[in-house]
């Protein structure tokens, strides 16, 4: 394939086009015009009160929906992959849902089961102090539930893929399960793990219309920056929004350029490939390095 | 005895993996469960040490009753055929792994994990991570781990199943000389009959979920109880309708009495070996002959000859010795 040049070239030029055309011209816009009038205009637009009460938020709700993700994440990768339980090509599947079905319709399903007055679950719930619907418990619910899967389809492969060996060699040295997760299992998918933990928190942070749905879009309460970004936009107000915009984009690229850097390969985990060197293990080896 | 395991069954669904094993390891001794692939003898191993339940049958360690003791309270000392070193650890985290586990003090980890390593000719390696080691010193690296835990047993899993040829013969005789040294009572499943009859005291040959004949490599060999375990520790030929080993077939120029004519058809020399292929003038299978280099030529033999072959019959411990 590489002898090819001009099949290569071809290729790489329709790509690139591509590429520019759907992504990195519009998002090269939104910046543009987010600086359009100028820096300090920026400035005003990021630091209007009600437009940091809204990023707040979104931290807020994407640092609880990326804790929960990814302790059920890792709960479920474990279940799926070292256990066998009638269901489990079930659950495995149903785990794909969320990236499948519309998060306005998340949103809804959510409304339906915990409204507060007349939701299958939120009346009770709202009886005892706990609202969910328009308040932030429930923009957490429908975040953690449109970024679920994230973690758990970068953490299955690897259980997969490292087996069982060094979890029963654990377990024959003495370590309980617990020990033997910490130690043995969580080391082994740690940068799965952290891959997944970025993805999550690029999703989280960008998410809308599930929230949109839940949250009730309360200024300085339950709006989040997306939903200023829609707000600043239909009121006419182009550079608050782009401002937000551009935020929201430069959060998810830099998600990105942590993940590429932590890609096996850029990682600085010891990889070193093992020398050829002949064994020659019953005397006394030299280091071949 | 060491380790007693009494009518231990087991089935995957269908298949009888284990069908009412008894066996007694002697403390101290290398023993060696034997047999094909799929057999079931890995998973006896895997029940001694709890990797494993049986359905049936109790597995008993120095006098107390292991069977419904959980993998991590048995004290055994596992070894994988493909290693299963923690990638994360250095060798001597590695091997210093049991004793963390048991909260021994720092210092007294440090020197054991030292010992170990001096053990398996590791010294140099301790900050090493396993990535950066060959097959064979991976290996020897599972084994201090396994023994640093000063097991009761070690039970080892096709130990040098995923190594080359020559490291395995190194490794293979360096373990029966660590035996000799450290004394723990050893099991090791291999499907490898040079393997088990070079390096255990007893052999236990599993077929089929069954245990086929226990003894000693010698009695094994010379007293084969079956056609399997005769065919499954060496190489076999039909002679006259019976199962003989190649090179207890003497191989006369002239004719000699009670004997098979025939014709050298083949001749593959590897080595200071000679394999023939006589074709009986009778008819039936050609029959497999090994001998010497020297014995061919002192017979005046050759691609084409006329032979006449009988059985050399293997006086107990007194038979014909083997070329080494």
């Amino acid at each position: 394939m590489n002898e090819r040049g001009p099949v290569r070239y071809v290729l790489r030029a329709i790509v690139l086009v591509y590429l520019t055309l759907l992504i990195v011209w519009p998002v090269f816009l939104v910046g543009k015009n987010a600086f359009a009038e100028g820096t300090g205009a920026f400035v005003d637009a990021l630091t209007e009160p009600t437009t940091v009460d809204a990023f707040e938020l979104t931290l807020v709700v994407a640092a609880w929906a990326v804790v929960i993700n990814t302790v059920f994440g890792v709960l479920i990768s474990v279940l799926l992959v070292r256990y066998t339980f009638p269901g489990r090509r079930i659950l495995s599947a149903l785990i794909d849902l969320p990236l499948s079905v519309s998060p306005v319709v998340v949103g809804l399903a959510l409304l339906l089961a915990y409204g507060g007055t007349n939701g299958w679950f939120g009346p009770t719930l709202e009886s005892s102090g706990l609202q969910v619907i328009y308040a932030t418990p429930g923009i957490i619910m429908a975040t953690a539930f449109v970024s679920l899967p994230l973690v758990i389809r970068e953490v299955v492969p690897v259980l997969t893929e490292i087996g069982t060996e060094q979890e029963q060699a654990a377990v024959s040295l003495g370590a309980n399960a617990w020990q033997t997760f910490r130690r043995i299992t969580l080391p082994a998918i740690r940068w799965a793990l952290v891959y997944g933990v970025v993805l999550s928190l690029a999703r989280s942070l960008g998410e809308f219309g599930a929230v949109k749905i839940v949250s009730g879009n309360i200024v300085g309460q339950t709006q989040t920056a997306t939903l200023v970004v829609e707000e600043r936009y239909q009121n006419f107000e182009q550079t608050a929004a782009y401002a937000a915009s551009f935020v929201l984009a430069a959060a998810a690229v830099l998600a990105l350029i942590v993940v590429t850097l932590l890609r096996p390969g850029h990682a600085a985990a010891p990889t070193i490939r093992a020398s050829a060197e002949v064994a020659t293990p019953l005397t006394t080896e030299k280091d071949p390095a | 005895m060491s380790i007693e395991i009494a009518g231990v069954g087991r089935r995957f669904g269908d298949f009888v993996a284990l069908e009412d094993i008894n066996l007694s390891v002697p403390a101290g001794q290398l023993t060696a469960l034997l047999g094909p692939s799929g057999g079931g003898k890995s998973t006896l191993l895997r029940i001694i040490a709890g990797l494993e339940n049986a359905d049936s049958g109790t597995v008993t360690i120095e006098g107390n009753d292991a069977t419904r003791l959980p993998a991590r309270k048995r004290n055994v000392g596992f070894v994988f055929q493909h290693y299963a070193a923690f990638k994360h650890m250095t060798v001597a985290r590695n091997v210093a792994f049991g004793l963390e586990i048991r909260k021994q003090p720092k210092d007294q980890v440090a020197e054991r994990v030292r010992e170990m390593l001096r053990l398996v000719h590791l010294e140099q390696f301790a900050d090493r991570y396993p990535a950066q080691l060959s097959g064979g010193q991976r290996q020897r690296m599972a084994l201090a781990r396994a023994l640093a835990i000063e097991p009761s047993v070690l039970l080892l899993d096709e130990p040098f199943g995923a190594l080359d040829a020559k490291v395995r013969k190194e490794l293979r005789d360096w373990l029966r000389r660590l035996h000799d040294e450290v004394h723990v009572t050893t099991v090791f499943v291999t499907h490898d009959q040079e393997e088990a009859l070079e390096v255990a005291d007893q052999i236990v040959v599993i077929n089929q979920g069954r245990i086929e004949q226990i003894g000693t490599p010698d009695e094994l060999y010379d007293q084969p109880a079956s056609d399997f375990v005769l065919s499954f520790l060496g190489p076999v030929t039909t002679l006259d309708g019976r199962l003989v080993r190649p090179h207890d077939i003497e191989v006369a120029a002239g004719p000699v009495p009670d004997s098979v004519v025939g014709t050298i058809t083949r001749w593959t020399r590897i080595g200071y070996e000679v394999r023939l292929e006589v074709t009986p003038t009778s008819g039936g299978d050609p029959v497999q002959v090994q001998l010497t280099r020297n014995d061919a030529l002192q017979r005046g033999l050759a691609e084409g000859s006329t032979v006449w072959l009988r059985e050399v019959a293997p006086v107990n411990g007194a038979h014909s010795p083997v070329p080494a």
